[in-house]
């Protein structure tokens, strides 16, 4: 049997290529993040930085590939979730009172499905333009696609900003569970710094969260305005 | 001290079981929980009824035979301790108790509340055994062991195999127990020479048993009566990451019948 073989076919094995899509998907989610901060360089910067991914040659791989980080997390963790629920086919009649676990790990399954929910209707939104049709089409005085003005006018009705922000609540709870295990899945663990290493892992999930909660937000309080 | 006791009552593997409810009266909160069992039995009996059947061995806490999901938690509400060294003050007089056995695909139950943990017996025989003749016993301090390697792998070999991690676990995983079990080596210079053999080994055969996979619950260690740290589990990442990396061979696990005795 090939090592790459060997190690996949273990549970831990399983476990790391979970967690290191997860790693990948965290970088795709920083680089996503200081995109969208262009928002607040005004309507010239984010319109160019988004007509210049928008033409980009390489666009269709980037979402190839994105497709494909996200169906091989998804699919290695339902497989992980079910081989863990057939580990135990009869249950506890008095349930497992939780001493150490959290919400946050227990529900770490629901919470990557609705982030996974979040994704096809955030892309029906601003990719395909469907959910708010009126403010996908238009654009800019140079004639290119009004990315600002979108997000700007569609984040000026409160149900979608509220929407928007109850996902990002939701990822957090992903990514701050996610995160945090990760030193403990890659075995990065020495007592000196093992605590350090947590708090930044926590502190990342949070600046993820708030960065991208801060434009429906601003535009919201009416800091961001057409 | 008066309880209600809803146990597990399951006469044979093949048959299907249930919770039964059962009245003990004149408890002493000095009792152990088994001696509040043995109560219980001595009760059954009396009236030609089978005793409940459970697993203990030492009653002091050092072998790993009691079992007991108590309320719902492996060996009862009491960090650091085994059901043998519960006593019965820590619960409230008249209150009404729950009492599982094991519950996991790789420990089917026998009867009752006894489980068959050889699962855990074939996973440490991966590990392989000394199979030459090596002399007596060398000098003791012969190989310099510093002193905090000594007592992080004294801390491993605390394990006393009782399966706990094993039912504390939403999951049913026994990574604390193979973590445990290949730390205890890993962190010794005897361990070094089938560091990385043992290391996957252990990891297959704990996967062919039909145990689940750790999702970071850290459940295990709450439940364990000796309190083995997760650490040991990242440890255990990580060596399994060496061993991979490391020209480690996969899939040479032995058939499961060939470990057996
Ligand atoms: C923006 C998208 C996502 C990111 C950045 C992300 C990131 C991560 C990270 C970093 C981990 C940590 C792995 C570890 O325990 O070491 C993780 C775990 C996990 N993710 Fe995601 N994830 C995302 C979406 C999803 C989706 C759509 C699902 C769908 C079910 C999902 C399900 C899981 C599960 C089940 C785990 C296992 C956690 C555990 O073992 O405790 N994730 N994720
Ligand atoms: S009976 Fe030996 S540890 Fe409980």
């Amino acid at each position: 049997m090939g090592r790459l073989d060997g190690l996949l076919n273990t549970s831990i094995g399983q476990k790391l290529a979970l967690a290191a899509s997860g790693v990948a998907l965290i970088g795709f989610l920083l680089v996503h993040l200081l995109g969208n901060l262009t928002l607040f360089q005004g309507p010239e910067v984010m319109n160019a930085y988004a007509h210049w991914m928008q033409t980009h040659p390489l666009l269709w791989a980037g979402r190839v590939g994105l497709v494909t980080l996200f169906g091989l997390h998804t699919t290695l963790a339902i497989r992980l979730a079910l081989e863990n629920h057939r580990a135990r086919p009869i249950r506890y009649a008095a349930g497992l009172r939780s001493q150490d676990s959290t919400f946050l790990s227990r529900y770490i399954v629901l919470t990557g499905l609705l982030v996974l929910a979040f994704l096809v209707y955030h892309l029906l939104h601003f990719t395909v333009g469907a959910v708010q049709p009126e403010h996908a089409r238009l654009l800019d005085e140079q004639g290119r696609h009004d990315v600002y003005g979108m997000v700007v006018r569609s984040f000026g009705e409160p149900a979608v900003a509220i929407s928007y922000l109850v996902a990002m609540t939701i990822l957090g709870l992903h990514l701050f569970h996610g995160l945090r295990s990760l030193s403990q899945t890659f075995g990065v663990n020495h007592e000196t710094y093992v605590g350090a290493i947590r708090w930044a892992a926590g502190g990342l999930a949070l600046a993820i969260v708030v960065g991208n909660a801060s434009i429906p937000l601003s535009v919201w309080l009416g800091w961001i305005s057409l | 001290m008066n309880f209600t006791l809803v146990v597990w009552r399951q006469a044979r593997a093949e048959e299907t079981g249930r919770m039964v409810e059962y009245r003990v009266e004149d408890v002493s909160p000095d009792m152990s929980f088994l001696e509040m069992l043995d109560v219980l039995n001595e009760d059954l009996i009396v009236s030609g009824e089978e005793p409940v059947a459970f697993d203990h061995d030492c009653r002091e806490g050092i072998c790993g035979m009691c079992s007991l999901v108590i309320d719902g938690v492996p060996h009862g509400p009491e960090r650091a301790t085994t059901a043998c060294q519960l006593h019965m003050r820590h619960f409230k007089d008249g209150a009404t108790i729950t009492i599982e056995p094991w519950r996991a695909k790789a420990f089917p139950v026998i009867r009752d509340l006894v489980v068959d943990r050889r699962a855990l017996d074939r996973v440490v025989q991966a590990g392989g055994y000394v199979s030459i003749n090596t002399g007596s016993a060398p000098d003791a301090n012969s190989i310099p062991v510093a002193k905090h390697d000594a007592d992080v792998a004294f801390q491993a070999a605390e394990c006393i195999g009782c399966g706990a991690c094993v039912a504390a676990c939403p999951n049913a995983s026994a990574m604390l127990f193979v973590a445990a079990k290949t730390q205890h080596f890993a962190r010794l210079p005897q361990g070094q020479p089938e560091r990385t053999r043992r290391t996957i080994n252990l990891v297959e055969a704990m996967d062919r048993e039909g145990f689940g996979a750790c999702t970071n619950h850290y459940e295990c260690a709450a439940a364990c009566p000796k309190e083995i740290p997760v650490r040991f589990i990242s440890d255990l990442n990580r060596d399994f990451i060496k061993a991979a990396a490391h020209h480690g061979r996969f899939g040479t696990l032995p058939p499961q019948g060939d470990l057996e005795e």
